[in-house]
Parts: structure tokens; sequence; C-alpha cells
């Protein structure tokens, strides 16, 4: 490589991708009207020195991924760049036509794709697809590269890297899989890798493990790369510079420490400051209206208990936080609580008597105190139903509410969220992603519960927009005396908004309690790992807590 | 092959012998749902006494029905269809040289059906969403449409009366020549292949298309590959499979078209045999052809399976 | 909601032609220039100004056979599409929602059936059972009710795991309400686009075997019949047997045109089941 780039005259420490005036459009088909271009991208220019890593960092539809795909002149799905120059070691790609994107992908430029799950191909062995792109471009012979690549397993900290190779995708974990395809856009040696979103789909605990593996092997192999994300806490210890895109244009362009510490947009503000909901804990009252005693609970007559002697209180008004990994039962918990999987042992009493197990045996009253919000808002609603039938629906259910009285109360729980009445006649496919939570939030308020069950409802939802939700949820506390089992796996969520919290890991409540004693030390190794996990925007932040981690992570 | 493979292969094989087992007990029953009796439909309303009571006589209807279903599978297990009520011959040794006519035709129209559907299907996704595409699929949603017998008397009018190019009625015999055979049977296998043609090309982009828009086939496209390497090294292994299972389960639809095509053609093989036994009401043919051709049906379906597993590398390579 | 306008070209023709042969078989008597017996002239006229499609075997006029034809074919069509509609559906949803034993053996039985294609099933059935109207409806909307069972039962399967559904279930409502305000209005399109497919085959089936002289008796004859009456004409270059033929195909055309676009109308339709 060393030699192409000699007789391209560039010089040592120069650029390497300087992208002029981006535009990209693509065509999309609505749904009963002409076809019509819509620009994804506008006019967007960055540069990129050599073994530098600029993070990308953006909502969805901000057009981050887009970007990237186009160092190497790829567009997904009918996506096309039509203006602009993609100038890479010192030539516009973009004029080279077909033979030369070829010529670079996998050559100057690798990918390092969200889920490399879906992105090895099932039916070859790892190593195959590691060293495929470095034989096709004859840059080293069949034994080099597999002795590259077995380096690069190592580096990358893989377990058994001389055999990690001969297995197929699918007996390899997620988080390894993850580092494998870093090893693979490595091998070729390019001279820049794009990062779309490489850990986002891991668990936090192993996303850490990822995330320093990357950076060490960036570092040591002088890569340059773009590392897209939506999470600014993640690209904060990757890169370099930091530029932030919102709806294809660009906000913000600059160093690291100056975009985290001094932005100077709004919108780049914004996001920086956006898990700072400042939360009072409440101290826990008297007595709990909802206890759940030494609950156990398997799926069907499996012998793998999901549950095991779960024990946790929530008082009036106040948020229990149940925090724990994929697998960790926090869900199956929620179903415990609701009767939609009946515990084998244990109960559930609520004010002072046992809740029926079953969810078939519990009367309506008992239905009507305990509500849900679901992770997915659009699946949650019906999409046959207009916002005012979904919201109507328990008014008419649990109060008998008819006709114009239930229209106002309506309106009323629309107003409480936020939203106007002028939404009642919508569909839920007419909403956004966050107005559509806020729906389901106010069905939930309609039957007047004692308690709603938050089921990682912000988990899907853009940081703004999630912060929005939980802002209007601790609001409504407020008014309404509700209480809230809060499920979720992000621990900046549950300082934000909990009263207490309990951790689980594999089917147990490893720590529970007040959140300030959770929160402070000493802790549990579990607890310890989950909390030293969680990204900090923090320079150096991922160094420090590598060196301060008592326990491996499991799912790496 | 590793045992895992080996053990579900062996299930679904199971499976299938328990199927056909399930299915003989059904055209068996099918054959006995009568309000009256058999015999009572089969001789008409005028028929007398004397002749009621021998044809009951013949077809064991004095016995309980489930002791004439083990009597009728253990003749079937041993090669014995039983013999024909109508002419009184045997039905295996009648069956015998039309079962081999109807592979002979059905064999030939796959011959030319499979790599066409496949091509068609691989030119559809190249030029996807284009007119080719279009047009394709066009052809193949109207061919959906059309009965058989209207494909097999077009072909027929044109092939055989106005240009005379082929004969419209396919007779064979034994020791026929093999071109002579061939130019014989020319038009009912156009008409099975067209019959068939359509939906398996139809399957055939589906399953390539549901392959090429994968993850992996895009990491294949920005590692540098080609597009013919994409499709030859990361496609292709992985679309086999489903294709295997197309072509299967359209070669189990030739049986049903085959029956129409043998009548339109007059051709001797098992489904004009079947139709001229419905209508002359013979049970113990219709019984043992209709078996024959469920039996074809099922091991079409089971390779079809199978195909699917062991092409499967989750299967094939075990945690 | 439904602009004449915005409907596209090919759903248009295939509306249009369905209605018209609706209109011919329900006007039969009144549009039909000859009786459906009635013999008119020679054998295999070939078409003129008197007998427009010529006439048949019998000297029969064609396009009278034809109009009556459409009668018989899209009314037995109908019932045994209503028919394996009624049972398919209702015996798919309630296997669905009911689960348990009842979804078990249905699903078990219906596997069953359908490992025998069903032409064949047909032929055995049809090879004892008398053959009239009643039969051959009873038979055809039987066997077809396995695809329809298929269908909805996987339909509604996948809704009834859908949140929403989870979320009424939670709210307390009845089965009621479940099966008829949340999952029936999102199974209604692909069920829908299913019905006409179910009516294509329908006709189909019911020509192959009027085809093959198991299905309408004469003198009463559907377009498949009128088929195997006229097709020993064939070989001395007579088209008659074509046009009925033709019918059957361009009826089935059009159906599946409307079909298809009823499909692609739902899926598109934002609301649709993502």
């Amino acid at each position: 490589m060393a030699d192409t780039k000699a007789k391209l005259g560039q010089p040592k420490s120069g650029l390497l991708l300087d992208i002029r005036n981006l535009r990209i459009e693509a065509t999309v088909f609505p749904p009963g009207e002409p076809p019509k271009d819509i620009v994804l991208v506008h006019d967007v220019s960055l540069t990129l020195e050599k073994g530098k890593v600029l993070g990308l960092i953006g909502e969805s539809g901000a057009g981050k991924s887009t970007i990237g795909l186009s160092s190497m002149g790829y567009g997904r799905g009918g996506v096309r760049i039509t203006g602009g120059e993609v100038i890479l070691n010192g030539r516009d790609i973009l004029k080279g036509g077909k033979d030369g994107f070829r010529k670079l992908r996998g050559r100057e430029v690798c990918y390092v794709a969200q889920s490399a799950a879906a992105a090895f191909n099932p039916a070859h062995r790892l190593m195959d697809q590691v060293v495929e792109a470095t034989l096709l471009h004859g840059t080293a012979t069949r034994a080099e590269a597999e002795k590259r690549a077995v380096a690069l397993f190592k580096k990358l900290s893989l377990p058994n890297p001389e055999t990690i190779g001969e297995r197929f995708p699918h007996q390899v974990s997620g988080g390894q899989l993850q580092r494998v395809m870093t090893a693979m856009a490595l091998c070729s040696e390019p001279d820049l890798i794009v990062f779309d979103e490489p850990t986002t789909a891991l668990d936090v605990t192993t996303q850490i493990d990822v995330l320093a593996a990357i950076k060490d092997a960036i570092r040591d192999t002088h890569v340059a790369a773009l590392y897209i994300t939506h999470d600014l806490a993640v690209v904060a210890q990757v890169s370099d510079e930091i530029m932030v895109l919102r709806h294809g244009r660009l906000v913000e362009w600059g160093g690291t420490r100056q975009i985290i510490k001094e932005p100077r947009q709004e919108y780049t503000n914004a996001l920086v400051s956006v898990h700072e909901i400042e939360h009072q804990e409440q101290k826990p009252g008297t007595s709990p209206f909802l206890s759940v005693k030494n609950v156990t609970a398997a799926y069907g007559r499996s012998h793998i208990k999901v549950l095991k002697d779960v024990s946790v209180d929530i008082y009036p008004g106040q948020t229990l936080a149940v925090v724990g990994e994929s697998g960790s039962g926090k869900s199956t918990l929620a179903r415990a609580i609701t009767g939609l999987l009946p515990p084998e042992q244990g109960t559930v009493t609520f004010d002072g008597r046992a809740l029926a197990n079953r969810l078939a045996d519990r009367p309506k009253e008992d239905l009507r105190q305990l509500q849900m919000i679901y992770q997915m808002a659009d699946v949650a609603m019906n999409p046959r139903q207009t916002v005012g039938t979904i919201i109507g629906r328990p008014l008419e259910f649990y109060f008998g509410m008819r006709g114009r009285e239930r229209d106002r109360r309506v309106a009323e729980l629309l107003d409480k969220i936020e939203m106007g009445k002028g939404f009642s006649d919508r569909y839920p496919a007419e909403l956004s992603g966050g107005q559509k939570q806020r729906v389901c939030i106010a069905r939930s308020l309609a039957a007047k519960p004692k308690l709603i069950i938050c089921d990682e409802v912000t988990s899907a939802l853009d940081p703004l927009v999630a912060h929005g939700i939980l802002e209007l949820l601790l609001e409504l506390q407020k008014e309404e005396n509700v209480a809230y089992l809060f499920i979720t796996h992000d621990l900046a969520t549950v300082k934000s908004i909990a009263d207490s919290i309990a951790v689980m890991y594999r089917g147990e409540v490893v720590r529970y309690g007040p959140k300030g004693k959770v929160l402070s030390p000493p802790f549990d190794a579990y607890t310890d790992l989950l909390l030293s996990s969680v990204p900090e925007m923090e320079i150096g932040w991922l160094e420090k807590a590598i060196k301060g981690r008592r326990m491996a992570s499991a799912g790496n | 092959m590793s045992s895992p493979i080996l053990k579900l292969v062996a299930q679904r094989v199971a499976l299938g012998i328990l199927l056909l087992l399930a299915v003989s007990v059904l055209i068996f029953a099918g054959t006995q749902i009568l309000p009256g009796d058999v015999a009572q439909a089969i001789l008409g309303q005028s028929a007398t006494p004397e002749s009621l009571a021998n044809l009951r006589e013949q077809l064991g209807l004095n016995q309980p029905a489930y002791l004439r279903y083990f009597h009728w599978l253990g003749g079937v297990l041993t090669g014995d269809l039983g013999t024909a009520m109508s002419s009184g011959q045997d039905i295996a040794t009648s069956i015998k040289g039309r079962l081999w006519n109807t592979l002979f035709l059905a064999f030939w129209a796959a011959i030319v059906a499979v790599p066409l559907a496949i091509i068609l299907g691989l030119i559809a996704v190249r030029y996807r969403n284009g007119w080719v595409d279009k047009l394709i699929s066009g052809l193949a949603l109207a061919s959906t449409s059309f009965p058989e017998f209207f494909i097999g008397y077009v072909l027929v009018y044109f092939f055989a009366v106005k240009w005379q190019i082929f004969p419209g009625i396919s007779t064979v015999y034994d020791g026929m020549p093999f071109g002579e055979r061939m130019q014989a049977i020319a038009l009912p296998a156009t008409a099975l292949t067209l019959v068939v043609l359509a939906h398996m090309m139809r399957m055939t982009r589906a399953a390539i298309l549901n392959v090429m828009q994968s993850a992996y086939v895009e990491t294949a496209e920005l590692k540098g590959l080609s597009a013919f390497n994409v499709i030859r090294k990361h496609a292709f292994p992985n679309a086999i499979a489903p294709i295997i299972n197309v072509v299967m389960l359209n070669l189990a639809y030739l049986i049903v078209g085959v029956v129409v095509v043998e009548v339109i053609f007059v051709y001797p093989g098992m489904g004009q045999y079947l139709v001229d036994h419905v209508t002359k009401r013979d049970v113990p043919v219709v019984q043992a052809v209709g078996l024959i051709f469920a039996a074809v049906y099922i091991s079409l379906n089971i390779i079809a399976d199978i195909a699917a597993i062991v092409a499967n590398p989750r299967l094939r390579h075990p945690k | 909601m439904l602009d004449i306008k915005r409907i596209p070209i090919p759903a248009l023709i295939g509306i249009v032609l369905t209605a018209l042969f609706v209109l011919a078989a329900v006007f039969a008597p009144w549009i039909a220039p000859h009786g459906n017996g009635e013999i008119v002239g020679d054998v295999w006229e070939p078409m003129s100004a008197a007998h427009l499609l010529g006439t048949d075997n019998l000297g029969r006029d064609l396009l009278s056979r034809m109009i009556y034809g459409a009668r018989i074919t899209l009314f037995i069509a109908v019932l045994a599409t209503a028919l394996s509609f009624s049972l398919g559906a209702i015996l798919g949803f309630s296997a669905a929602v009911f689960g348990g034993w009842f979804d078990t053996l249905l699903s078990r039985l219906v596997d069953l059936l359908m490992s025998i294609p069903t032409l064949i099933m047909g032929l055995v059935v049809l090879s004892v059972l008398p053959t009239n109207l009643v039969t051959l409806i009873l038979v055809m909307g039987i066997l077809d009710s396995t695809r329809v069972y298929r269908l909805s039962r996987a339909v509604a399967v996948d809704i009834n795991v859908m949140d929403y559904v989870e979320a009424a279930k939670l709210r307390g409502e009845g089965s009621g309400w479940i099966i008829f305000r949340e999952i029936l209005p999102n199974a209604l399109s692909p069920l829908v686009s299913e019905l006409g497919l179910r009516f294509i085959y329908a006709v189909l089936f019911l020509s192959t075997l009027s085809f093959l002289g198991l299905g309408v008796q004469p003198p009463d004859a559907d377009w498949g019949g009128m088929v195997k009456e006229n097709k020993d004409g064939i070989v001395f270059g007579i088209a008659a047997a074509l046009i009925p033929a033709g019918a059957i195909a361009l009826l089935a055309i059009s159906v599946n045109l409307v079909a298809d676009w009823v499909l692609n109308r739902t899926t598109s339709l934002k609301g649709g089941r993502g």
C-alpha cells in the first residue's frame, strides 16, 4: 500500500479523505402518489487526515451512515450521490466508475457494520471471510493474510485466536463477531475504516470491551476511521474530532473536547446535556402498595428459571427502576406482576391482599390499577384505531364513559401529554415515534392506575425525544401521584427517574434499595461492572473504566 | 455429515412414512363416505338386488371397513394393488407401463422447465423493476390464470392443426424409437412446462431476491468483489437450498398438471388412467392410483425439506 | 378515499371485465340471443352475423351457451368460495385464539388433507359420490378451505402476539372484542386479496373437473364442460373449444388484477401491518 501512495505523490502526513459539497438523493415511492426525489444529504463537506478518527453523530435520519458509505462510493437501496466530490488519496473516486469503486473497496476503505451477525455469510468459515478482501486485491498471500488475521484476533483479545477462524459465524457470540468484523476490516491494511454503529446492538458491559478493542486496534495500526454512532459518550472515547449532523445537514464540527465541553450550537448543547435530568430521590413511604415476594418463574415447563426468588416493593407515587442486561429477567418480572406469566412460587400483593396469579382470574378493578407501556409504541397500538379510540377505550371499559363526556376526557388527556386535541382523529401511522409513545402514556393514564409498568419505553427513541418522554413521565407522576415500575438497561435513564433501584442479573435481584444507596459504594461485583460500563461523556473515561474493572462481562 | 443432520433427516423421512400411512387411510376412507354404499352408487338406482349382492361380495363390503383397509394395505405393501372392477385386469400390471410413460413425460418437462425458470428468475432479479422484470411478472400472472387445457388446446390448434409440426395426439407404444417418442411428447411436455414455469420462476425470483438483500451480500460488495463473484461466492451457496425447495414443490405441482395434460393429448399415462376409472367408478383403481400420486407428491416434499436441512450451515456445523 | 382516477389501469381493466362477466351471468336469460339448449343451426358453424361466436358441436348458438355457462360457472365458484372461506376463516381464527388441542387437532388434519394434491383427492372422492351441484360445491369448498385455514390461522397468530393485543388482554377485554375489534380489522386486507385468489382457484378447479367429465353434467354446461363438448373440433381446425377456455383465462386474469391491486393498496397503506 505504501508504494501505491508514494506513486500517487501523497505527502506522508497529508489529507486522506476530502469530501466536498456532497449531495445525496434517493427516490421514494409514497403510496398513491407519483415517486419523488428527496435529498438525504445537503452539501456536506469534511476532511480527514491520515490516522485520525472522525466521529459522525446524529439522530436517525441525520444521514451519517449515508455519508460514511459515500467514502466507498456505495449507496444503499436506490441512494444516489448526485453532487460534490469524494477525494480519497488525492483522486475523486466518484469519477472512477464501477471498476474504480471495486478497486478501492476492501483495499483502501473497509466497512464494519452494526450487526456483524447479519453481515457475515452463514455459509463460510470466519477465516475465509476475514482474508477474502486481502486475497482478492492481491496484497498478500493466503499464508501471510491468515497470519495477519490471527495477529489481529489476538490484538482484539478474541479467545482462541489461533482457531477461532475455523468457526462459522453462528458459533461465535455477538460481541466476538463484532471484533472479528473489525479484524476483517483491518486485515487488508486499509487507509480508512468506516465503523457504522459497531457497538449499538451490544449489551452495555460487552460494548465497553469491544469499544476498547477497536480503540487499541485503531491506535496500533494507524488507520484512519469514520466512526458513526448516535451515542455522543461513545464517540467521545474514540474520536479526535466530532461532526454533528441533523436532517442531512452539518450542525457543528470540531475537536472532541470542544464539542462535548464547549458546544457552540444549541442542538449540540441539547445532545450533550441530554442525560442530565436532576431528580431528587423520594424517601420510601411507610408502606408499599405493591409487593413482589419470593417470586420464581419459568417459561413453559422449562427447568430454567427466568426469575429466581425475586422480592421488591413499590411505594405510592414513586418509581422503582429495574436494571439489567438482556436475559436478566427484568421483562419477565413485569409479566409476572401483570399475570401474563403466572409465577411458580411466591406472591404479588396489592393493597394488602394477594393478587390472583393468572390474568384471567383478576377482577377488572385490579386490572385497571396496573397499566403497561411498551418499548415499541408502534406495535402497541392497533393501527386500525384512531388516537381517540385508543385513549377512549379504557374510559369506556373501566368507567363506562360515553359520547361527549368521553371525548372531553380524551381531549384533557391529550392536553396532558402535550398534544392538541386535533390528534384525536389521527391514526398511529401518522404520528412520530415520540408522539406514539405519548399516546400510549395517555392510554395508560386514562385508567387512573396506581402503577404503570414502563418496559424500556425510551430505548427505541432518539436521545432528545427520549429525554422529552422522561420529563413528561416525571411531570405526570407529580400531578397524578402514579407509581412507575421502570424497566431499562440504560443506567443514565435510571439516574434521572428512579427513587429506588433493583439490579437484576441472570434472574436474580443482586442489589436493591433506595437510589442513593444502590448507586454509592461499596458495590457488589456485577453492579460495579454495570456502573463502570456506562459510557460517560468524558475524554479518557474508557481507559479509566477498563482499568478499574473487577469482573469480566459475560456476553463478550 | 454430522449426527444432528442425520437425525433430522431420519425424523423427516419417518414423518413422511407416517404421513403416507395417514394418507392411505384418508384415501381409503374417502371412497367409503357415501350415504348409501359403494355398490349402489356404482350400479345406480336401477340395479337388481342380485347384482348388488354380487358386487358387495366382490368388493368385500360384507367385512367391516377396518378389516378391508388392512387387507388392502397389506396388498399394496406386497405390490398387489388388486384387480380393476371394470376390466378384471390386474392393476399393478396395467400401471407399470403407464407409470413409466408419465415419468418420461414429467422428466422431459422438468428438464426444460427447471433451468429455464431459474435463468428467467435470475434475469428478473438482475433487471429488477425494469421492463424485463415487469414483462416476466406479467406473463407469470397471466399464465397462473390459464387453465391447463387452454394452454394445451392452443398448442394443439397452432402446432398440430395450423402448422402441423407436431402430432396433436400423443400415441406411444412399447419399443417406439426414441426420436419418434420425443416427437410424440413434444406438445404435452411443452404444455406441462408452461403450466409450472411461471410459478417456479416467480418463487425462484423471490428466493434469490431474499438472499441478495441480505447484509452479507452488502459486505461482499463492500470488499470490492465483482457482481459475478458476489453471486457465485456469497449469494449462490445460500440461495441453493431455497431454489431446490422451489423446484421440488413445483415438480410436485407437475402431478396435478399431468392429469389434465394426459387427457388432452390422449397420452397413455397414470393421469388418463385415473380419470378414466373415476368416470367408470372403478374404486380399486382410483385408490391405487390416488395413493401412488400422493406418494410421489409427499416424497418430493420430503426431498425439498431435506435439501433445506442439509444446506443449513447452522445444522451442518452445530455449536 | 377511493378515487377512480387513482386506480391503476390494470386494476381498472380487471374491475370492468369482472363486472361484465357478472352482469352476463346475472342477466343471462335477457341477454342471450337464443336458449341454452336450443339447436339453431348446423354443427360448428363459423362465426357470422347471426351467430357471433358460431355454433357448437350440436348446432347450438355458442354465444348463448357462453352466457348461460357464465351463470353456472360463477354460481358454483361463488358458492364454493363462500363455503371454503367461511369454514377456513372461522376455524383458522378460532384455532389461533383458543390454541391448545383444538388448534393441534385441526392443524394436523389440515396438514394431512394438504399432503394430497387437491385435484387427486377431489377425483378420489368424486369416484364414489353422486355427481350433482351440491356434491360439487361441498367437495370444492371443503378441500379448498384447508388453504384458507392455513392463511387465516397464520395471520391471526401473527396479530395475536402483537403488543396491542396483549394490551387489550391486560385491560381485561373479552375474546369477542379481541377477535372482532383487534384482530379482524388487521387481518382483513390479506384475507380480501386471498378471497380473489381462492375464487380464481375455484373457477379453475371447477373447469378442470368439468373438462374431465366429472363436474357439471350435460345438458347443462359450465365453461369447462363446453371445452369438453367442443374439443373434438380442434383437430379439424375448429376453434370453438378455445372460446370457453379463453373466457376462463380472461375471468381469472381479471380477478387476479383486482386482487393484486387490493393487496398492494392495503399493504402500502401506512396503517397496514408494517
